[in-house]
């Protein structure tokens, strides 16, 4: 049977893909945040997922506002990635699993979840990046990638809680998939961090870390915090974060922590990572 | 009953909710278009007429125009659907961030190298800032 292992959180900053892109991930400013991942492209070289289940959010790439779902799992052969603006980033298509992910999607819609299927999308940095810090540049990604795709953009996102929810969906779901895989599910973006407006730029170090404990070993408590919170103390687009608590809900009540790393600044933004292991 | 919104006196901020989306659909398909490299190209060549094509509000045209970030974000703007048009500018998130906070690119990087924008005096509306530390 299929079965999750690990989880991996990390942020999904466009300027980290940017900088690897460029081959600037050496220069002072960027070689503090790479390091960072060091460890966790050895970890994952060892670890050898066959699937990642990649929580992550589109930024107005697959989805315009004609159609915005609250969750929406990719259930393509391939994604491409996508031209945000500038032209697509040069990293490697991303291969699906469509046979899995179609039963996820039956399994998690018949647990109440009510996803959207989608057949074709491009895939943008908050897919990419995360690719590229624990993967590096490949010639080609060494795992196959179901996209979950969780509305953070339009307000409101789903609560913490119902993110934290569906991830026990999504344990319940991979453990009813007959073929053997090794699984991970990565909760991506945050953390604090505003883009817009004239308090963009906030930061909230001890607000994060202390949020980092509570992911790590009281996750039950930390799905019932409100939106709003979230917006004062972690920036308007510190939300991202309820896409961790998905991951979470995804493992073991409790899990061993493996790698915990926390930087300031990626450009705008609070960077967060963290490796847990699943103890089930 | 009208909707809570919570948000609503959190500094310096506008959450992107349905009224804003609402307001803001035209524009921020508009700026969705620049996702094409043949309407990046068309978009240079002659913004006015681009924008033209689009049933957005004068307003919203000419805050393009002039690169308003904040004011198109009033309009029912949201930052990841106008980050294509400071990208077609060849321009990055922290220049438009820096360019909202009133602040030099400079001034906003070294900010950010410091730690961030405290959340201390940023909390509310009104709220007394941080006192200054020794």
């Amino acid at each position: 049977m299929a079965r999750i292992t690990a989880g991996v959180t990390t942020s999904h900053v466009p300027a980290i893909g940017a900088a690897l892109d460029n081959g600037r991930s050496a220069e002072a400013y960027w070689s503090p945040v790479f390091a960072g991942y060091e460890f966790s492209k050895r970890w994952i070289a060892q670890a050898r997922p066959d699937v990642v289940i990649l929580v992550y959010n589109d930024h107005a790439n697959a989805f315009s506002l004609d159609i915005v779902p609250t969750f929406a799992i990719g259930c393509a052969e391939t994604f491409r990635p996508a031209d945000e603006g500038w032209g697509p980033r040069p990293v490697p298509t991303v291969h699906g699993h469509p046979e899995f992910a179609a039963h996820l999607a039956q399994s998690v819609i018949q647990q109440d979840f009510d996803l959207t299927i989608v057949n074709k999308m491009d895939v943008d940095h908050g897919l990419t990046v995360p690719l590229s810090l624990m993967f590096g540049q490949p010639a080609a990604w060494p795992v196959r990638v179901i996209p979950l795709a969780v509305n953070v953009v339009l307000y409101p996102p789903p609560s913490g809680r119902r993110c934290f929810e569906l991830g026990r969906a999504i344990r319940r779901a991979v453990e009813s998939f007959d073929e053997n895989l090794n699984v991970q599910v990565w909760g991506t973006g945050g953390m604090s961090h505003q883009l817009q407006g004239p308090r963009a730029g906030l930061i909230n170090k001890e607000w994060d870390n202390r949020w980092l404990d509570g992911l790590i070993d009281d996750p039950e408590a930390l799905s019932r915090m409100p939106h709003i919170e979230y917006v004062r103390e972690a920036g308007s687009e510190g939300i991202e974060l309820v896409m961790w608590l998905l991951m979470r809900g995804a493992l073991s009540p409790r899990v061993r922590l493996i790698h915990r790393f926390y930087h300031v600044p990626a450009s705008n933004t609070a960077v967060g990572h963290v490796i847990l292991e699943d103890t089930a | 009953m009208a909707l809570d919104k919570p948000y609503a006196d959190v500094p310096g901020t506008v959450i992107f909710d349905a009224d804003q989306a609402r307001k803001g659909y035209h524009l921020n398909q508009f700026a969705a278009s620049l996702m094409k490299a043949e309407n990046r190209e068309r978009f240079k060549r002659d913004e006015r007429a681009y924008l033209d094509e689009w049933p957005m509000t004068g307003a919203q045209k000419e805050a393009v125009l002039v690169r308003d970030y904040n004011r198109m974000i009033a309009l029912g703007g949201n930052v990841y659907f106008l980050a294509k048009i400071f990208s077609t500018d060849g321009k990055s998130f922290q220049y438009a961030a820096a360019l909202m906070t009133g602040m030099s690119q400079e001034a906003y990087a070294q900010m950010m190298l410091s730690g961030g924008r405290s959340a201390d005096g940023n909390r509310y509306v009104g709220e007394s800032p941080p006192k200054a530390q020794s």
